[in-house]
């Protein structure tokens, strides 16, 4: 196992990029820290199965370099990288057991008989899947399906990383909360170096250490579940991440008063610097209430979800969501507070510093 | 699928059945009825029993043509199915040469039979002939008119060019319908090319297999018009299939009979090869727990 | 010169890695269009040397070989196009082919429908049994066939013909139909009934296009099947309406065989299929998995 780390990793399909946009993964330079479990999480055509393709050897970034412990893999093909990956679909070896399925792995790499029946042994047990062992891969159900892949990565001792390609997607619903589980429970266990592709938000934040956020090519931010929730670095962290998303309101700033319209918000201090251009204020629905004072708006809409209520309200003109609770009355006369502790200022969509 | 059972789906296979009752059961009755009389001529039939069935089951000529037939058969598919495979395996898989192997490698498929046969004949011919003359030029005496091992090999030679493409393109259809995943999981294994071919491709393959191994039995258990225009059945009559012994039998010498009776064992023995050949590789699918 | 290539390339280095290990990589696999090349030469080369022999004169063929024409000559296919009764028999060929395909696929889209929705009382040992008539050698039938359209005047007429090849095409089209029927989820058919759709407008209207290249896959087989028989084709007729593949024994006549009419007469049936060929190229390899794979 190894750390993973990107230097000045880039890739276009097309020859000559110019320009960022002709880049399907724009610049990216971050280490995966050895052990971690992360997600990569963003809409599809954001770039993330481009990267994780580049970590498993499929693909060459056309610019950069591609790390695994301080060694240059970048030019290495998949088998030398010595990783494994459980695929969207489920990948099995249809006519082979379930057994000789895990055992293929090590007989390829010419292991020792008596060492991949031990090792086989091991694995099954871990995947629970022990007591189908001499089933007919095919005959098995989706998720048993996918963990024999994963079984297959987790039966090398020696693999640097094992990749995620959004595994759930054949799952059955009530499955994927039990898979996702025991996948948490083994990188717990056992340390593997996870790295989990997906565009759910809820598997990405419960699964993962550190999320990678991207979006249009674009790394936007790397950070752990409650680092992406209290500071969204961009305007689309804040917008994917959360149910419902971030409230943006286009604002006009100086010193450290925000005016939406002919209204103020007070800051929790001013912009160290402040680029030209578009401006706007996000405060999550989390910390956005409903009250007797502040900023008046219109109700249009009340969605209950259980222990509290969503509050749809316009705000000059803009939809924006709060958070009630359940038993809280709405005013008559609703007006809206953004608590201080959750109020971000976007410049061209970028996170700006406040205060000192 | 869920399907419902509904007894009036009989109206939707009518007109079916009705095209191959008269297409195929009147004649076939034509043929028992054929087989189990005599005649002395003038339309005059007597009950012959199975006389005719005892006569052809007890010729020689019977089952040297099918020996040579079922030799034939081993012999074309034990070529064309490996060739065929391997060269599935090879195709382009994506850009210009895609369509263009295709197309070209369809053609044999799409012309006439006893043209297959000219091509050949005219091919092989030591005098005008581009392929007679190299193998004589190259020091062969090469006479497929003359020679039964010569007469043998053009015509196998002649089915491989005919019909290897089928099974190309049945092959190349199902390594087509393999996703990228399973090859890029293969290689994540560790997997050698040869691992890759039994353990993925060739699982992949069976469906398509099946069918082209059938189809190529059958046409060429039947095969009738391109040997016959090559070598007439000859030299003698080395190559003288089944088809070709019944039709001799049956236009050529008007042995009602005979022919009949040949003509009912023949189709039989297709039908049974096929049928156990289905219900064999149908079977395990299901079965297997 | 390489500070140059220094700063024109950001990352000069990997550049090269790069075009190394790509060129590595294809090296190990850069002999494998040799299999199929090879293949296709030993497909075509026997079709060119019937196109050559079609522009010599016989004398020319009979001189020597010669791997093109040296004096090309239109003379092979000026006798057969200037001749009624050749030219003819390419159209007599043309007519009961046609015919064939469209008895065979207005006869087996119901049938086939009937395979992929419904059970019904012997359905199983029925589609077993058509697929048997596939089965049958031709060679079984054509005394039968003979005495049959004998019967019913029918001796030497294009429908003759066009009826037989149902024999083995109609068997055919209701497997490939079945195929690609059932590959269309029966929820369509459901839906389309509760929307109000009557059998005969859901099945032209919603069903037909969503099976449209099933239905081109199926005319495509009828078409090449009944294009290339001969045995059957042959016996049912004498002058009206006999194939081109048929005429071609002419050339065999009094005066010996005529090397350059036979083989412009095969290049001509090889046009046809060549042309249909080139239309479906793009569902060739899905087409002739019968849509089963």
């Amino acid at each position: 196992m190894a750390e993973i780390s990107f230097d000045r990793l880039r890739h276009a399909y097309r020859p000559n990029p110019q320009k960022p946009e002709d880049f399907a993964l724009r610049e990216i330079n971050h280490a995966f820290r050895d052990g971690g479990a992360y997600a990569l999480l963003g809409p599809s055509g954001c770039g993330k199965t481009t990267l994780l393709n580049i970590i498993s050897g499929l693909l060459e970034p056309s610019h950069g370099r591609l790390m695994f412990g301080g060694r240059d893999v970048t030019h290495l093909s998949t088998q030398d990288r010595n990783i494994a990956q459980v695929f969207q679909f489920p990948v099995v070896y249809d006519t082979m057991s379930v057994y000789e399925n895990l055992a293929f792995p090590l007989r390829n790499r010419g292991v020792d008989p008596a060492e991949i029946d031990v090792k086989v042994r091991e694995t099954l047990d871990m995947i629970g899947l022990s007591e189908r062992a001499h089933r007919k891969a095919r005959r098995l159900t989706a998720d048993q399906k996918q963990k024999i892949s994963l079984g297959r990565g987790l039966v090398r001792a020696d693999v640097n990383a094992i990749l995620f390609d959004e595994p759930l997607t054949v799952i059955d619903p009530h499955m994927k909360w039990e898979l996702r589980s025991q996948l948490k429970k083994l990188h717990r266990r056992f340390g593997y170096t996870m790295i989990y592709v997906t565009h759910d938000q809820t598997e990405a934040l419960t699964f993962a250490d550190e999320v990678v956020v991207m979006y249009e090519g674009q790394v936007v931010q790397i950070g752990t579940p409650a680092e992406l929730f209290e500071r969204p670095m961009h305007t689309f962290v804040g917008y994917f991440i959360g149910s419902p998303g971030m409230n943006l309101m286009p604002v006009e700033v100086s010193g450290e008063i925000a005016h939406i319209g002919p209204h103020a918000v007070t800051l929790p201090g001013a912009a160290r610097s402040l680029p030209a251009g578009r401006t706007d204020l996000g405060v999550r629905p989390e910390y956005t209430r409903i009250s007797e004072t502040g900023i008046p708006v219109q109700i249009r809409k009340v969605e209950d979800v259980g222990r509290h209520r969503i509050v749809r309200a316009l705000l000059e003109g803009r939809e924006i969501a709060a958070l009630a609770d359940e038993s809280e009355p709405l005013p008559a006369t609703p007006h809206v507070q953004f608590l201080p502790g959750g109020i971000n200022l976007y410049a061209n969509s970028w996170r700006v510093e406040l205060g000192a | 699928m869920d399907k419902t059972w509904n007894n009036k789906a009989w109206f939707f296979v009518l007109p079916v059945l009705l095209l191959v009752a008269f297409s195929a059961v009147i004649p076939l009755m034509t043929v028992v009825n054929y087989s189990v009389q005599d005649t002395f001529g003038n339309n005059e039939f007597f009950w012959a029993g199975t006389e005719w069935f005892q006569q052809v089951l007890a010729s020689d000529r019977f089952w040297e043509s099918m020996a040579r037939n079922l030799l034939f058969s081993a012999i074309v598919l034990a070529i064309e199915i490996p060739l065929g495979i391997v060269i599935a395996l090879n195709m382009p898989k994506r850009g210009i040469g895609v369509p263009v192997c295709l197309v070209l490698m369809s053609l044999p498929l799409l012309i006439p039979w006893n043209v297959v046969g000219t091509i050949w004949q005219l091919f092989a011919r030591t005098d005008v002939g581009l392929f007679g003359s190299v193998v004589t030029w190259l020091g062969f005496d090469y006479n497929y008119g003359r020679d039964t091992l010569d007469a043998w090999f053009t015509i196998v030679l002649m089915d491989v060019w005919h019909w290897t493409s089928l099974v190309v393109l049945l092959c190349y259809a199902g390594l087509m319908s393999i996703p990228d995943a399973y090859y890029q999981a293969a290689k994540i294994d560790g997997a050698s090319r040869w691992s890759v071919f039994r353990f993925i491709q060739l699982p992949k393959l069976n469906r398509v297999l099946q069918i082209a191994i059938l189809l190529r039995f059958m046409d060429s258990f039947m095969i009738y018009t391109e040997p016959f225009v090559v070598t007439g059945g000859g030299p003698g009559s080395v190559t003288t299939f089944l088809s070709i012994d019944l039709v001799k039998m049956a236009v050529g010498q008007f042995d009602l009979g005979p022919a009949s009776a040949m003509s009912i064992i023949y189709f039989l023995i297709v039908l049974l090869v096929s049928w156990v050949f289905y219900t064999v590789t149908t079977q395990p699918d299901e079965d297997r727990a | 010169m390489t500070h140059d290539t220094q700063t024109m390339a950001p990352f000069p280095v990997d550049a090269m890695a790069k075009a190394h290990s790509i060129h590595s990589r294809r090296a190990r696999r850069s002999f494998r269009w040799l299999i199929p090349t090879a293949y296709v030469l030993f497909l075509i080369i026997p079709i060119y040397w019937l196109v050559n022999l079609s522009f010599k004169t016989t004398n020319e063929i009979l001189s020597g070989l010669s791997l093109w024409p040296e004096q090309p000559t239109l003379r092979n296919y000026m006798v057969i196009f200037t001749d009624p009764s050749w030219y003819e028999t390419y159209f007599n060929s043309m007519t009961y082919v046609v015919m064939n395909t469209v008895i065979c696929i207005v006869v087996a889209l119901p049938a086939a429908y009937a395979f992929s929705r419904y059970r019904f009382l012997g359905d199983k040992h029925l589609f077993f049994w058509l697929l048997t008539n596939r089965m049958a050698p031709p060679a079984v039938f054509i005394l039968p066939f003979f005495q049959l359209y004998s019967a019913f005047a029918l001796i030497d007429t294009h429908i003759a013909v066009a009826i037989a090849h149902c024999l083995f095409n109609v068997p055919l089209a209701v497997w490939i139909l079945e195929g690609f029927m059932s590959g269309v989820p029966k929820e369509i058919d459901e839906t389309a009934y509760i929307d109000g759709y009557s059998f005969p407008r859901f099945f032209g209207r919603i069903f037909m296009p969503l099976i449209a290249s099933g239905v081109g896959v199926t005319a495509f087989f009828c078409f090449m099947f009944s294009w290339v028989e001969l045995l059957i084709a042959r016996t049912l007729t004498t002058t009206d309406a006999k194939p081109i593949a048929a005429a071609m024994t002419r050339t065999s006549s009094a005066t010996g065989f005529d090397y350059g009419v036979l083989a412009a007469a095969g290049v001509l049936t090889i046009i046809p299929g060549a042309l249909v060929i080139w239309f479906v190229r793009n569902h060739i390899a899905k087409g002739f998995a019968l849509g089963r794979v």
